[in-house]
């Protein structure tokens, strides 16, 4: 099959590769980009693992096709701290130890932010059930929770100030 | 006396080494990892249960572009090898290569039979869709009870039930092992009984849920070095069942641990690496293999399902008298459940004076176990404790009070030989009882149960050394993967030693060729047993920096000692001051060149794990749905090295024993398919379904550990099966004795009373 030509903004930063029809955008990201921040944990949409932000919009990028981000902007987890400065909910979630093996951790910092660009103020119920659509086996989610709570809260405070 | 040290890094929480690589997506896991010439391969499984395999026609996948290389089973060679673990435990190496690659027949839905190598993973997945294996379908065994049956479908013949066989056991069989535990005399015991309760349990097979599939990368080099790139939770036990399987010298084969996305004990046995070896033998490139999700439901970890039958007398007044219980675990495909650890634990809390207990290892056509965080003692103690709470209410006594009265102390004997040294059930009762969980109010459709639990922990074998750089910094490697937050706890030791800061220590798992053999990241082992190899080696270190001051002071090194993170002249004068590390590293190529410290361990036995777990659950009655509201761990830890990190076995624990409660189950069809092999279908935990899981952390020191550590990761899933069970009655007035409590089991018991 012919190759496509994909051109897009990711990261922030105009990309340009080539693909096949049928390819994820897990696969591109990971084996043509060599972003393998992403993960792969079922490639079937249920364990957030590969969450990026489409256009802002959270998107698990196993069920997008990567001809689908032509023209389009996509945010991956190595997009996401501004050069040495951490994103809050980085750094809250080494603070509060709120990963263990961290295979699911990218999925979590990128669907968090898209939680807080969107709700600043999420509830405990609001982020358990905007994050259960990212899968971890190893903290109970009590940590985590902890952790985008306590980077809403010091987000909502860098504003006031 | 451990407990009275008083330690200025050990207990801290500080941020850990590894953590940045984690939440920025740098850290390289199992499939993230490449090489040159990179080929990728993809395993054909069987689609039956139970089939001989007639013949397998590879040609029209040898000669497809791209592909380059396939093997069978004919490239596995057959072997009857072992490679040990500590004393007891045995990896059969036959059973392994045979579960890597089909021999003769395949076992289960979704043992491997085949695999291609090919210049993309479409082309092999492609190409292994042409390979035509002709099977000849036997008639699956999947349950126990099934495998038990008179004229049962034998698995493998020529199997020997080991261990204590009775002696009118069958001699064609599925029982690979029985064993038996007895004390007292059990018929006088329940004779002096005013309560008896029996029951018959069952639990489902679950599988470790890692997130993280398998994942290598192998090259076989045409001098015969091999390179393995692999997330496992044993490096060197990939090695050496590599090296077994294939029949080469363990040295000629390197492996190299990724970053792990979680194991729980399922990443111990090897699936995929002596596949990759022999593929890139045959292709003469590297190769890489990754599962699927389904592969990895279908084929690798999970745990047991059981049958356990329990019966237990107690007196009036509150005090068990007898015991007895039948385990039957299965094994899946080869022989090895962890029924026997299950017989050790069931009773492992509590003072019974006549018991006996008995444990059978099953085979049937569903996929070899692996281990799982505490194995065997899940299934059992669900069995005890929910039969205990029954006692409970039935006497009308506290069940925390009923568990405190009959708990195992320091002194006491355990249901499995030993007498145990200080151990802390007690004081986890007893925190209990005082929490104000305990106590708070339950809402409507709620109930509340609490469950206890016990692990043995491991000790085994590690290796570790602790290098100092010029600038007073150090290194400290070991051989065991981090799966939970080691590395820093190691490094919070090496800190405590030597009296550097902790950012000034960087941790780091080693491949095998760059450090001493080290036993698997498993048994709870690592804080413990690792934990002594690196404060050993930072102790050599610092007697090393004692050695070298002596030296620059030109006096014995009885005159030296160490305050302080500095060495210090027993007999000071002008030019006799104390040295810092730093001042004595700096000065480390005058004095006698680098220094490195080094030790390794066997520690033969561990500390003992107890904990007590309370749990609130809300019922929808209308629809069976229940929802934990409420969850508390109690733990005796030890010594906490990394308070945060601990907290997190106990949580992570928790939700994963509560999925085994509420949700998990593998879903069969009659002829031995599995139905949900997805995590859609396999129903684990998500943030919405789960409360705070609030933890409590007793510290009763371990005295066969300088700080007093105790395994901490496994027993966290112990209790959780009957503390929610527990709730369940409590909320329902009904005694759920098969899990999980799902929504349709729930409601169909809920109309039936």
């Amino acid at each position: 099959m012919t190759k496509l030509h994909i051109k897009t903004i990711l990261n922030s930063e105009p990309v340009e590769f080539l693909c096949e029809p049928v390819e994820t955008l897990l696969d591109a990201l990971r084996d043509r980009l060599n972003l393998t921040g992403t993960k792969e944990g079922c490639a079937t949409g249920d364990c957030g693992a590969c969450s990026v932000l489409l256009n802002r919009r959270l998107v698990p990028s196993c069920l997008v096709l990567a001809a689908e981000i032509d023209g389009q902007d996509v945010l991956t987890i190595e997009g996401i701290a501004q050069g040495e400065t951490l994103h809050p909910i980085q750094q809250k979630l080494l603070e509060h130890a709120a990963l263990q093996c961290g295979i699911c951790t990218p999925g979590f910092v990128v669907s968090a932010k898209a939680l807080l660009d969107q709700n600043p103020n999420p509830t405990e119920e609001e982020a358990r059930y905007w994050l259960a659509g990212n899968l971890c086996r190893c903290t109970g989610y009590d940590k985590i929770i902890r952790a985008v709570m306590d980077a809403a809260e010091s987000m909502r405070s860098d504003e006031t100030q | 006396m451990s407990g009275e040290r008083v330690f200025k890094y050990v207990g801290t929480r500080p941020i850990r080494h590894d953590g940045l690589d984690k939440v920025t997506g740098r850290a390289n896991y199992g499939a993230d990892f490449t090489l040159p010439g990179l080929l990728h391969g993809y395993v054909l499984r069987s689609p039956h249960a139970h089939a001989r395999i007639m013949s397998i026609d590879t040609s029209a996948a040898d000669a497809m572009p791209g592909v380059k290389a396939v093997i069978t089973g004919a490239d596995i060679p057959k072997t009857t090898g072992v490679v040990l673990l500590g004393k007891e435990g045995r990896y059969d190496l036959g059973d392994m290569g045979d579960n890597l690659l089909a021999h003769d027949t395949a076992l289960y839905e979704g043992h491997a039979v085949a695999a291609v190598a090919a210049t993309s993973v479409e082309i092999a997945r492609n190409a292994a869709e042409r390979i035509i294996v002709h099977y000849e379908n036997l008639s699956p065994v999947l349950t126990v009870d099934q495998a038990l049956a008179p004229g049962a479908t034998i698995l493998h013949d020529g199997l020997v039930t080991k261990g204590q066989p009775l002696p009118d056991a069958p001699t064609r069989t599925n029982v690979a092992m029985r064993t038996e535990l007895r004390r007292g005399d059990v018929d006088k015991g329940f004779a002096e009984s005013d309560i008896i309760v029996e029951r018959q349990f069952t639990t489902p097979m679950v599988h470790q849920g890692y997130i993280e599939p398998h994942a290598c990368v192998a090259r076989y080099g045409e001098d015969g070095q091999i390179l393995v790139w692999t997330s496992t939770q044993g490096q060197f036990i990939v090695r050496d069942c590599c090296a077994g399987i294939l029949g080469v010298d363990a040295a000629t084969i390197k492996v190299i641990p990724s970053e792990i996305g979680g194991g729980f004990g399922g990443k111990i046995p090897v699936y995929l690496e002596p596949v990759a070896i022999a593929l890139s033998r045959k292709a003469h490139r590297p190769v890489k293999i990754v599962m699927s999700r389904d592969d990895v439901f279908r084929a690798s970890g999970p745990t047991s399902g059981t049958k356990v039958r329990m019966k237990i007398g107690v007196k009036q007044n509150g005090t068990i008298v007898a015991a007895s219980g039948s385990l039957y675990y299965e094994a899946g495909a080869y022989p090895g459940s962890p029924a026997g650890a299950g017989a050790m634990c069931a009773l492992a809390a509590y003072k019974i004076p006549h018991f006996v207990i008995e444990a059978y290892d099953i085979v049937v056509n569903r996929p070899k176990v692996a281990a799982y965080r505490a194995p065997g003692s899940p299934s059992s103690t669900f069995a005890t404790e929910s039969i205990l709470d029954e006692i409970a209410n039935r006497l009308e006594i506290d069940p925390i009070d009923f568990r405190l009265k009959n708990a195992m102390m320091e002194g006491d004997q355990a249901p499995y030989g030993p007498k145990y040294g200080p151990i802390g059930l007690k004081q986890v009762l007893e925190s209990a009882k005082n929490h104000p969980h305990w106590k708070a109010p339950l809402g409507p459709n709620q109930g509340r149960g609490v469950a206890c639990g016990f692990w043995f922990n491991a000790g085994l074998s590690s290796s570790a050394t602790v290098s100092l750089s010029g600038d007073g910094s150090a290194t400290v490697v070991t051989g065991n993967p981090d799966i939970g937050g080691t590395r820093v706890a190691q490094a919070l030791m090496v800190s405590e030693e030597l009296d550097i800061p902790i950012e000034r220590v960087r941790p780091t798992v080693a491949d095998t060729d760059s450090i001493g053999y080290s036993d698997l990241t498993g048994g709870s082992r690592v804080c413990y047993a690792t934990g002594m190899a690196v404060i050993k080696a930072a102790q050599d270190v610092r007697d090393q920096l004692l050695a070298r001051a002596a030296k620059i002071w030109d006096v014995g090194v009885d005159k030296v000692t160490w305050d302080n993170g500095c060495a210090v002249p027993l007999e000071p004068s002008a030019d006799r001051t104390s040295l810092t590390l730093r001042q004595l590293a700096e000065q480390m190529p005058h004095t006698g060149g680098p220094i490195i410290g080094r030790a390794s361990v066997s520690a033969p036995m561990a500390g003992p794990a107890f904990a007590v777990n309370m749990c609130d659950i809300e019922v929808d009655k209308e629809t069976g749905v229940s929802r934990v509201v409420r969850y508390t761990a109690i733990q005796d830890v030890g010594k906490a090295v990394h308070p945060s990190f601990v907290e997190g076995q106990m949580q992570g624990g928790a939700a994963q024993g509560i999925g085994w409660a509420l949700n998990e189950e593998y879903l069969y069809s009659p002829d031995g398919v599995m139905q949900n092999a997805g995590f859609l279908d396999y129903r684990m935990p998500v943030a919405s379904d789960l409360p705070m899981i609030d933890t409590v952390l007793i510290e009763v020191g371990n005295p066969l550990h300088p700080y007093g550590v105790r395994g901490v990761g496994e027993v966290p899933i112990v209790p959780p099966l009957a503390a929610v069970a527990n709730a369940m009655n409590d909320a329902t007035g009904i005694r759920f004795t098969d899990l999980p409590l799902s929504p349709p089991r729930v409601l169909k018991a809920l109309l039936r009373n």
